[in-house]
Formats: structure tokens, C-alpha cells, sequence
């Protein structure tokens, strides 16, 4: 990515739903859009690939019942073994409600850590804030100018289509945030 | 598609509305001072909570002698409470996460205010147990970690245990929850307040959050997960819950439909607290608009299916009773109905099973202060099925020479009521200083108002 990007502002989602899709499928790279909820489809507009955070939800939910069940089973009947009225050492089935929490407490936690590390988020960061609308009511679309043969007019020309409201050209701080 | 299913449902926000300003109505009570009604409110919860301090306070260094338990009634006020609160929690996780599941769109109105509720509730819960084991200081014995008694690890057979870990695990995963639906408003809240303290705070707690689209895509599976792994814990937790009594020998308690019943029981009350909460909220903060009536018309339905869940399960345990044939067993719910506690029984038929039938009529679902007392009521009512639950199984027990009965004593009481003043000195706290309701998923779940221009465009798109 080049450092010069092109901010296109729209006041519905519809249209920045159409203009995305208009914008990739006319060969335009899209850095990022910013809107002040999750916009169904645009995922699919802009053309990104499902999260894979479910993947972390399930190893880290994978560990907890395992860990779990070892643990119960090794403190059980290995290293101190408890007699409860006469019931088994190893008894399985009684294991299985403290797994369980186990489980869903680490899946829920190494699901959220991973978010906000993916997405590098932590407290006190200071984030590059596009417009402090998109986090009331305006959608923008981060299209990069990069190449050459980047044709700012046609651009314009095009995002007129969708009702945009504002276009502003921006040098982003060495690639950094936007990317 | 999505304007013709919008113009068969009622909407979900009135009075035609544009996404800004959802935004600034929803921020409006924080902007505000807070009202004389507010302060009125605050001070009776805290003073409550004040009291229930001192009772805790007093109750911990004397002993639990200052309770009226004895050696036959060995469970009473405290754990009535415990299962009474962590119920409550419960209808938060219902409305968040599986009404999420379901795609039901109107629960944005009610989610982030019943979260909360089961954040506090869920706090207000783990309190009496820990009182309740005599010595509070000694409670990370409950935690199995190296010791040097052995080092001696905990009993993972135990129900009891069993509980430490669902109800902890639980408030964990529902403050998780609470905070992960927050982040992006409180971002909304630091972008529209002018320099100064709440923006300082607000743009800490949100972690730096400025509306991605990529993070949003992330934020949306995670949210998913989060869903998908609170509705099978709120049925675990209430299902362990139960089982702290099932798994006891003691007639009336040692019954297989506890956990279904149990957890119907929960859901059940805890819609009642919601809908109190909500109709004093949207009264008090003026979020008519938001919380309309077809909310509190859909939350009336699942509140009214849930008691008769309950009902069900009340019909049951007695015909489970006469017809096993067990003389004990037989006699615990003779002694249930027609005993020295009758009238907390019936107390909780009435409360429970009867006058919820009333929301059948579509005219009382929608008349706000017959739900209102309604679901006091039911409040009411779900607070003595518990008490009849432990205490009409405990005080008649297999020896007639060791019966006794119960009376709780004021300290005990002072408790109970010291929980109602965390709880709502909590929540009061909470609808000033964050968002009572989920901004960004209203704005996403409501059809808003569209500009002119983009109403014809989709028309000539249609076209």
C-alpha cells in the first residue's frame, strides 16, 4: 500500500454496500472501511475472508476439558486418593460439570484475547480516527491510490453514483493504522 | 426484501428515527443531571445496601448463630436468596445470547440492561454462600491450589464444588460478555464528548475501537462464540445449581426433573426482574421510542410460557410423588401443601402459575401497570418457590422427634435486603454512566430512517 489513500464518506449503508462492491469490481484496492455497526455483507463487498477466531475458541475449549479432566482424574485418584462415600476414585461422569466450565471459560477468554490482539486493541491506545462520526453516523470507505494508474476522477466520478457525501484524499501516517 | 418483512413487523424503534438520532437519545440520560427520581431511587438502594453491610459485618464476627437455622432446618434464608439471585441473572443470558442465536432482533432493545442485570444479580448471588460457610476468609479453599496440607485437593465429587466453579465461571463469562457489547459504544461515547474526563475514561475502556470493518468482522464472530458458549453454561449453572438438592437423599429434593425445572423456574423470574427493570427504566430515562410496547408485549408471551413450564413442573413432582408409591416422599408434598408452610406454597402457585395467566389477554399485555404488578408478583413468587423448595423438605424430616420449624431472624432479613441494595445501587450506577442500550445494534437491527436519495435509489435499483 502506497501512503495515499482516497476517504469516501456515505450516510447509509446501502450505499457504501454498492459503492464498496462498484469500487472492487472496478479494480480498486480497498484498504478498510469504518462504520458505526457491523454491516452485514460487507464482509463479501470487500471481498475478506471469514475469521478464523473460531478455530481459537475450539483449541482453547479443547484444552480446558482436557486439562480439566486430567486434572480432576490426577488429584483424584493419583495423588491423594479421596475416599467419598465408597464412590469410585476415578469416577468419570461426576468430572465431567467442573470440565465443562472449564471449558467454556477458557474457550470464552482465549476468544476475546485473541480478538483484541488480532485486532490490536488494548487500553490506551490511541487510534487513528478517520472521522469521529463513524462511530455515529457516517460509513467511509478506504480506497488506496496507490498505483500509477490510479484515475482519481473516474473514482469520484464514480462514488457520485452512490450518494457519497464527502471525498477527501489523505497520506496516512506511514501505512501504519489504516493498513 | 429486508423493507417488506420491515413493513409486516411492528418496527422495532418508533418515531421515525435516523441513525444519529439513536445515538444521541441513547446518550441523552448520561449527558443529563441526574433526576430527583434518580437520587431518590439511589439513596433508598444504598441506604439498603448499607444495611445489608452492617448485617454481613455483624453476621461474620459474631457466627452464623445469628441466623434462625437449627440442627433439622439447616439451609433456609441463605441459600433461598442464592438460588433466588443467580435465577435472576439467568433471563440476562437468555435475552443476550440465545435470543442472539435465534436472530430474534428485538432483544437489542433489552439485551445490554438485562447483561447488566445478570452481572449484579449474579454478584448479589455468590455473596450467600460465601457467608454461608461461616468462615468468608478461608473461602479459596475452594480453589484447588498446591497447599501445604498434602497438598489435600478439593472434592470434585461434590456437587457444592460443582457450583464454585459454574457460578464463578459464569460471572466471569457474563462480565466478558457485558464488556465485549460495550466496547463499541463506549467508542461512540468518546467520539461525541467534548475533551475532558469522559473521554479520557471512555477511549481507555474501549480500547482504542474506531469502527473497522475487519475488526467488526472479527468483533461479530467472537460475539457469536461468546453466544454459543453462555446458552449451554446458564443451563449448566442452573442445572448444578439444581443438583446441589438432587443429588441429596433428602425426600422432595432427590427428584430427576430438578434441572429442566430448575432452569424454566430461573428463566422465569428473571424475565419478571427484566420486565420491572425495563418499565421503570424506559419511564425514567424516556426510551419509550426504544423499549416500545411490542417489547414488553413479546417478553409478557415468554414470560407467561416459562410460568407454565413451571407450572407444569409443580403438577409433576406431586404426581411423581403419589405415584412412586414412597411414603416419605408422599408425605413431604402433603406436608408441602397442606402443612405450617401452606401459605408459602400456595403463596407460589398463585404468584406463579395463576396470575401470569392473566397475560393470555392481549388488553392487559398492553395496559403497563397490570404487567407491572404482575410481574412484582411473579417476583414474589419465585423467591418462596425456593423457600418452599428447601425449607418445607428440611423441617419435617424422617424422625418426628427431631421436626422443627423456621422463622428467620432480622439479621438474616437485613441481608436479604442488603442484596436488593447492592443490586439496585449497582444498576442505578450503571444507567448513569454507560449506555442502557446497545447503540450500535439497535442501529443495525432497526430499519432507520433513509435519506430521501437513497429511497430512490433502491427504487430505481428495483427498477
Amino acid at each position: 500500500m502506497s501512503d495515499r489513500v482516497l476517504l469516501a464518506t456515505f450516510g447509509h449503508e446501502d450505499d457504501l454496500l454498492a459503492a464498496t462492491d462498484a469500487v472492487r469490481h472496478g479494480g480498486f484496492k480497498i484498504v478498510d472501511a469504518f462504520t458505526p455497526y457491523a454491516v452485514h455483507g460487507l464482509e463479501r463487498a470487500m471481498g475478506l475472508r471469514p475469521s478464523r477466531l473460531t478455530w481459537v475458541c475450539f483449541v482453547c475449549g479443547m484444552i480446558g476439558v482436557l486439562g480439566m479432566l486430567w486434572f480432576e482424574h490426577w488429584s483424584a485418584s493419583i495423588d491423594w486418593k479421596l475416599d467419598v462415600g465408597g464412590k469410585p476414585w476415578n469416577s468419570l461422569p461426576s468430572d465431567v460439570p467442573v470440565a465443562f466450565e472449564a471449558a467454556v471459560l477458557l474457550a470464552g477468554f482465549g476468544s476475546v484475547f485473541a480478538l483484541l490482539a488480532v485486532s490490536r486493541l488494548f487500553p490506551g491506545k490511541q487510534p487513528q480516527i478517520i472521522d469521529p462520526r463513524v462511530t455515529d453516523d457516517r460509513f467511509v470507505l478506504v480506497i488506496d491510490e496507490g498505483d500509477a494508474a490510479f484515475d482519481t476522477a473516474a473514482v469520484r466520478k464514480m462514488l457520485q453514483e452512490f450518494h457519497v457525501i464527502a471525498i477527501e484524499e489523505k497520506l496516512t501516517s506511514a501505512g501504519g493504522e489504516l493498513r | 426484501m429486508a423493507d417488506a418483512t420491515a413493513s409486516l413487523r411492528p418496527p422495532l424503534v418508533t418515531g421515525d428515527k435516523t441513525i444519529s438520532d439513536v445515538t444521541n437519545d441513547i446518550c441523552a440520560p448520561m449527558d443529563r443531571r441526574p433526576t430527583g427520581l434518580w437520587w431518590t431511587a439511589f439513596a433508598l438502594s444504598f441506604t439498603a445496601l448499607v444495611v445489608g453491610v452492617a448485617a454481613v459485618w455483624y453476621q461474620i464476627a459474631t457466627g452464623i448463630g445469628t441466623w434462625g437455622l437449627n440442627k433439622t432446618v439447616g439451609w433456609a434464608f441463605d441459600i433461598t436468596n442464592f438460588v433466588f439471585w443467580v435465577g435472576i441473572g439467568h433471563a440476562g443470558t437468555l435475552i443476550s445470547a440465545v435470543l442472539f442465536l435465534f436472530r430474534q432482533k428485538w432483544r437489542t432493545a433489552v439485551n445490554r440492561s438485562a447483561e447488566a442485570m445478570t452481572l449484579f444479580a449474579v454478584m448479589c448471588a455468590g455473596i450467600f454462600p460465601l457467608i454461608h460457610m461461616g468462615r468468608p476468609w478461608l473461602a479459596f479453599w475452594m480453589v484447588p491450589y498446591p497447599n501445604t496440607r498434602g497438598p489435600l485437593w478439593v472434592n470434585f465429587k461434590s456437587p457444592l464444588l460443582w457450583d464454585v466453579f459454574a457460578i464463578s465461571t459464569y460471572l466471569a463469562i457474563s462480565a466478558v460478555f457485558w464488556y465485549v457489547g460495550l466496547l463499541p459504544d463506549l467508542a461512540t461515547i468518546r467520539d461525541r464528548s467534548e475533551p475532558g474526563w469522559r473521554k479520557r475514561i471512555t477511549s481507555i475502556l474501549c480500547l482504542g475501537w474506531n469502527g473497522s470493518a475487519r475488526t467488526w468482522l472479527r468483533y461479530e464472530t467472537v460475539y457469536l462464540l461468546l453466544a454459543g458458549l453462555a446458552t449451554p453454561l446458564v443451563f449448566s449453572v442452573h442445572t448444578i445449581v439444581s443438583m446441589d438438592f438432587a443429588t441429596a437423599v433428602i425426600p422432595g429434593w432427590h427428584t430427576t426433573i430438578f434441572p429442566p425445572y430448575f432452569v424454566a423456574g430461573a428463566i422465569f423470574s428473571g424475565l419478571a426482574m427484566v420486565l420491572t427493570l425495563m418499565i421503570i427504566a424506559r419511564k425514567v430515562m424516556q426510551l419509550e421510542d426504544y423499549i416500545t410496547m411490542t417489547h414488553i408485549d413479546r417478553m409478557c408471551k415468554l414470560m407467561m410460557s416459562m410460568g407454565c413450564i413451571v407450572g407444569l413442573a409443580y403438577g409433576t413432582e406431586f404426581f411423581t410423588a403419589f405415584y412412586s408409591g414412597n411414603g416419605y416422599e408422599q408425605f413431604v408434598f402433603k406436608n408441602r401443601a397442606l402443612g405450617p408452610f401452606a401459605w408459602a406454597y400456595w403463596t407460589m402457585v398463585s404468584c406463579n402459575v395463576l396470575i401470569p395467566q392473566l397475560l393470555w389477554s392481549r388488553k392487559l399485555r398492553s395496559t403497563l401497570p397490570v404487567v407491572f404488578v404482575i410481574v412484582i408478583l411473579v417476583n414474589v413468587g419465585m423467591w418462596f418457590e425456593r423457600f418452599v423448595i428447601i425449607v418445607t423438605s428440611l423441617h419435617r424430616d424422617f424422625l418426628p422427634s427431631s421436626w422443627a420449624s423456621y422463622v428467620p431472624t432480622w439479621i438474616e432479613i437485613a441481608t436479604f435486603v442488603g442484596s436488593f441494595g447492592l443490586f439496585f445501587t449497582c444498576f442505578l450506577i450503571f444507567c448513569r454512566i454507560a449506555p442502557v442500550i446497545a447503540i450500535a445494534e439497535v442501529k443495525s437491527a432497526a430499519h432507520l430512517k433513509k435519506r430521501p436519495s437513497a429511497e430512490s435509489s433502491n427504487k430505481e435499483k428495483a427498477a
